[in-house]
């Protein structure tokens, strides 16, 4: 990769691309979160889908019962982070591929940060309440 | 054109459909798609943190036809975002990238995700044995 043609015309230094100074000052900070949040993600989304196969047909209290075991709560709370993450970082790129206008991409881009912040964190006060009040 | 060396981006417009492009737009339409049940999943819990009232409408709602229906699609979106995603981490670590093996690995993703899903419903609804 480094021996591209475009590489070689660049007058950006090595030490300045491997520290991460790229055109976006980012690096792979971005690529990297989104692989590991999506690795995170393979056994916690498993468990998840096993967990609600299991929970079909639950009533409230069956539900609140299983959501209470201390296991349980502390695998929603990862599974929760670790998806709107992962969703708040897929999110942006879509919109940085399609939205051009520079105010609507901030706006947007905005939206989803503060969107996905705010629904893990409502998900996980309600796993805590389910968890901690009964 | 300023520099003749760049790759060009393949065109939608121009380009006939492939295995390879399909898949690639599916896994981010399913992305966007999950982003969705990442809200539904949100609301249900907090529904349930808010008392069995909340809880049972949004029940109510999830157990209807069309929330079934929704689910369902969210249960291939998961499967196929999750098993194309372990063809991305191959990617990643340099596996994978002939013609021959994208086909085969593209096909498995498919098989596999709508296997996963068909199973996960049958298993949920007691025709398949649970784990």
């Amino acid at each position: 990769m480094i021996n591209t043609p475009q590489q070689k015309r660049s007058l950006q230094s090595k030490l300045g691309r491997v520290r991460g100074l790229g055109s976006t000052r980012e690096g792979v900070h971005h690529w990297w979160a989104q692989r590991m949040s999506a690795v995170a993600l393979l056994p916690l989304s498993l468990w998840f889908v096993y967990s609600l196969i299991s929970l079909t047909g639950s009533d409230y209290d069956a539900f609140h019962a299983w959501a209470g075991e201390f296991g349980n709560s502390v695998f929603l709370m990862l599974f929760v982070v670790a998806m709107f993450h992962h969703a708040q970082l897929g999110l942006q790129v879509v919109i940085e591929d399609y939205v051009h206008s520079e105010v609507w991409k901030m706006g947007m881009l905005l939206f989803v940060k503060y969107g996905t912040v705010l629904f893990a964190a409502s998900a996980i006060f309600a796993v805590l309440k389910i968890s901690l009040a009964g | 054109m300023p520099d003749d060396t760049r790759p060009l981006s393949p065109h939608l417009q121009v380009y006939r459909p492939q295995i390879t492009s399909i898949l690639s737009v599916t896994h981010r339409a399913t992305g966007v798609v999950l982003a969705f049940a990442a809200l539904l999943l949100a609301y249900w819990l907090a529904s349930a943190a808010y008392g069995p009232e909340a809880f049972g409408r949004a029940q109510g709602v999830l157990e209807s036809w069309f929330g079934r229906l929704i689910l369902f699609g969210f249960t291939f979106s998961l499967f196929y975002h999750m098993c194309n995603g372990i063809r991305h981490l191959g990617w990643d670590m340099l596996w994978g990238f002939d013609m021959a093996k994208l086909r085969i690995t593209g096909m498995i993703v498919v098989i596999a995700s709508l296997s996963l899903t068909v199973l996960s419903w049958l298993m949920a609804y007691g025709h398949v044995g649970k784990l």
